[in-house]
């Protein structure tokens, strides 16, 4: 203000300073090139902050029972299926869509993992086999999404509602609904192996969201993903060709939603046609609690994995407090919306400042 | 029209000393401005230079930090759009905010519906609609159609009628004209003409100098935010002297002179009876390197069809399109571009920008893949492109890293010349190059399109301004209702030949 109240400066430099001091906050509010926390510094902070009140509370609550080693590794071996589940889910939202299928994907790749004559053959051959099998499944399903949806011209809503319906009938009717339990030794025996303390599950949580951070923010995938979810137009008119790109996204949800499936497995030690019931909406909410615009346009890994934590830690702070899970779902409502209005908030003062 | 004596009309609206803040930003620094009863009073200025703000702060949607607004001498405060409206000032966006899906009279009294215990009184809705259609001069308008089925004109229209049924005694009009062809601007004219007989206060604001001529009475000008010149007589005032007060230089405003498209310059581009159903059909001709080619014609002749055909952007129902000799496939982009063709589309904002992201990222946005090593981005070789375009081309201000929301129109335009110059294209498509761009921008992009030709980039430019096609052009193509009437040099051709043949063939 005070530089304003100058006497009479010469117009040039004052317009010069403004500018200068424009471009300050500019750096200021985003494009460092280094910070893992990219652009959006100020929002994940708040989100750590509240996983760290969450983790306060758990203490305060439920004292060393929270705060021991097996309960982070519980609360982790949680993340990991939900996490995988959501970097995907980050892809295609921030690309302008929306994946209503995954969690019946993930249910369909595990069963599919687990039929008999998977498992027999993977006896044969090696447990990889049913890791591959998820991981097909997964792939084939997200990419007769993104067919319908960027060929097919099906809304994405529809599209993916139907395919949410249909993988799980198809699970139901492989499994016969039945519970397929996993009989490869081998499989369990890799996934539940620790490596530096820590499972295998959650370091392939880790590895898919380092990967997909990288994707996201340092390569031509991830630019034309945030083009296309930001103005499909200008993506198009400068040469992006957006369809192909369009089923790529939902391919890799897909894939991610196979992934999720294997660690459901592992965890579970079983193949069913329930498996990851509701998971595409904790998938959502953890991606747009995370930061994430559901408009499409811009997304942060970082984000969803912060809120697929949250998400998860609060269940975690709730069961060892023996509240009801339907108490749980309640509290769950009122954190989604509560998150999203302070988003709101925050964003709105950062365009200002632009 | 209003004598510029202080003292004969009292002033409706006064605004004083008003200063808006934005952080990092002083978007107003002390405006003035005073408008009578029963005048059109414009506000000039440059894109960046407050107005928008400004008719913001008078609409009630941002509130002034300091300043007075006064309304028939008693001082104010709009706290919001609906004060303001109650206040009697009604505001026409450019983005027209009327509601495709509803009817007419709705979408007039929209937000104070008529209705009595809960119940809609749609007879009483009509008949009102109707008399103030009727007052707008266009009483042919049904209040029960659908306001997606008008055209742009229509729509104004109805926007119009919604002020007047708050009892509007001012209206203002950011850039009502840009949307519309000169038949309609001349019908806008007569409605504005008639609402200030009836004692109605006009705030019209345009870049179309030739337009305030025609239409205003008194002029403001703002620049950086504040005032530099008010309540100046229209018709006392010479055209430079207002580019003077808007940029705070003279500028030549005028297309630079090109030398002649040497005779062996080789053709780059040949389009073989063309047609996109429904919009145009059989158009055929070539552009060599060099040399720009103008597609002159009205809003809807299907001119913006034929280049974003061509760019591959509609999927061509007909004919083909040969760049360099390689023939692109129908309604491909990507082969374009591959091809080396460019186009800056019409909606800058739509059809453009990522609005969110960085102004180096829109820069390089056809071409980061081929910068990036195996599909990784070279983020540090994007920006030196983009900086190399920023500095080259000027855009203001020079930060790679603000978002492309935060420029100016012209800046924007600026952008995405820029990224077709980092694309390196052969053959540059351009749609309405100047609109929503002030004057000073307005003669670096023309400069600019020079310069390419000079370097042997094909153009071929299209704008509702038929001067500025005919000034850009070495040859001219007048369109009409989806056909070439008129093939030829620029130089033969001047703006009423061209008014004429398209009068005839709409006719036709």
């Amino acid at each position: 203000m005070s530089e304003h109240d100058v006497t009479a400066p010469v117009p040039d430099a004052d317009e010069s300073a403004r500018v200068e001091k424009a471009s300050a906050a500019a750096a200021e509010g985003g494009g460092n090139r280094w910070s893992p926390l990219k652009g959006s510094s100020g929002r994940n902070l708040g989100l750590v902050i509240a996983l760290v009140l969450l983790g306060v509370v758990g203490v305060i609550t439920a004292g060393d029972r929270f705060l021991s080693i097996d309960n982070t590794l519980t609360i982790l071996r949680l993340a990991a299926v939900l996490g995988v589940l959501s970097i995907g889910m980050t892809f295609v939202i921030t690309g302008g869509g929306i994946d209503l299928s995954v969690g019946s994907v993930l249910g369909l790749a595990s069963v599919w993992a687990t039929t008999v004559a998977t498992q027999t053959m993977a006896q044969d051959t090696h447990w990889i086999v049913m890791v591959f099998t998820a991981l097909a499944v997964g792939l084939v399903a997200g990419v007769v999404n993104g067919v319908l949806i960027a060929y097919g011209k099906v809304v994405a809503f529809i599209a993916t509602l139907a395919m949410l319906v249909a993988a799980r009938g198809l699970a139901e009717i492989i499994a016969n609904r039945q519970t397929q339990t996993v009989k490869v030794p081998e499989f369990i025996a890799f996934f539940r192996a620790d490596v530096l303390g820590v499972p295998k599950i959650v370091w392939t949580f880790a590895i898919v969201a380092v990967l997909g951070w990288i994707l996201l923010n340092r390569t031509t995938f991830g630019r034309r993903t945030i083009a296309v979810g930001g103005n499909p137009e200008a993506a198009r008119l400068a040469g992006i060709n957006v369809k192909r790109h369009t089923m790529y996204l939902y391919a890799l949800a897909g894939l991610a939603a196979g992934i999720a499936g294997v660690l459901m497995l592992a965890r579970t030690t079983a193949g069913s046609s329930t498996n990851g019931q509701f998971y595409e909406l904790d998938a959502i909410a953890a991606v747009v609690v995370g930061g994430t615009l559901l408009a499409g346009g811009r997304g942060t890994i970082v984000g969803t994995v912060l809120g697929v934590l949250i998400f998860t830690t609060l269940n975690n702070v709730f069961t060892q407090n023996n509240v009801s899970s339907s108490a749980q779902n309640v509290a769950k409502g009122v954190i989604i919306v509560v998150a999203v209005m302070l988003q709101q908030r925050i964003a709105e003062r950062s365009r200002a400042g632009t | 029209m209003v004598s510029d004596d202080p003292q004969t009309p009292a002033a409706l609206l006064t605004m004083h000393g008003i200063v808006k803040q934005f952080p990092g930003a002083r978007a107003l620094d002390g405006v003035d401005l005073d408008v009578r009863a029963g005048e059109v009073h414009c506000l000039l200025g440059q894109n960046g230079a407050g107005k928008s703000t400004l008719i913001k702060v008078l609409a009630g949607a941002h509130q002034p930090d300091e300043g007075q607004i006064l309304i028939d001498g008693e001082p104010v405060t709009i706290a919001s759009p609906v004060a303001g409206l109650k206040l009697g000032v009604a505001t026409m966006y450019q983005e027209l905010d009327v509601v495709d899906g509803l009817s007419v009279a709705e979408n007039i009294y929209l937000g104070h519906e008529l209705a009595k215990g809960g119940f809609s009184q749609r007879r009483a809705a009509t008949q009102n609609t109707r008399k103030l259609l009727a007052r707008l001069g266009h009483g042919g308008i049904s209040p029960h159609r659908e306001v997606g089925t008008l055209s742009a004109a229509g729509k104004q229209i109805v926007s119009m009628a919604r002020a007047l049924s708050h009892d509007a005694r001012v209206i203002v009009m950011d850039e009502p004209s840009a949307v519309l062809d000169s038949e309609e601007v001349a019908n806008l004219f007569r409605v504005v003409r008639d609402l200030t007989a009836q004692g109605v206060a006009v705030v019209y604001i345009s870049h179309r100098l030739e337009e305030i001529r025609q239409i205003g009475d008194r002029i403001t000008v703002l620049k950086d935010g504040r005032t530099v010149a008010s309540g100046l007589a229209v018709a006392d005032t010479p055209t430079a002297e207002l580019i003077r007060l808007m940029t705070g230089r003279n500028v030549e405003f005028a297309i630079p002179r090109r030398p002649a498209v040497p005779a062996d310059a080789p053709t780059l581009v040949r389009v073989d009876k063309l047609g996109l159903r429904g919009s145009f059909e059989d158009v055929s001709f070539e552009v060599r390197a060099g040399e720009v080619v103008g597609l002159a014609g009205l809003v809807g002749s299907g001119r913006s069809e034929i280049v974003e055909t061509i760019f591959g952007a509609r999927k061509a129902t007909a004919g083909s399109v040969e760049i360099a000799g390689r023939t692109l496939r129908a309604g491909s982009v990507p082969d374009a571009v591959r091809a080396g063709v460019g186009l800056c589309p019409e909606e800058r904002k739509s059809q453009g920008l990522l609005l969110d992201e960085p102004v180096y990222r829109n820069i390089t946005l056809s071409t980061f893949a081929r910068t990036a090593n195996g599909g990784f981005l070279d983020e540090g070789a994007e920006k030196r492109e983009a900086r190399e375009q920023i500095t080259a081309l000027d855009v203001r201000p020079a930060d790679a890293n603000r978002a492309a929301r935060t420029l100016s129109g012209g800046n924007q335009q600026k952008v995405l010349l820029a990224r077709w110059l980092v694309h390196g294209c052969r053959v540059l498509l351009v749609d309405e190059p100047t609109r929503g761009v002030d004057v000073g921008a307005r003669a670096e992009i023309y400069a600019l399109i020079a310069e390419l030709t000079a370097k042997g980039t094909a153009v071929v430019v299209v704008s509702s301004e038929i001067e500025e096609v005919l000034g850009l052009a070495d040859r001219v193509l007048v369109v009409s209702e989806g056909r070439v009437v008129h093939e030829g040099p620029s130089s033969e051709i001047d703006e009423h030949r061209v008014l004429d043949l398209v009068m005839e063939g709409s006719a036709a």
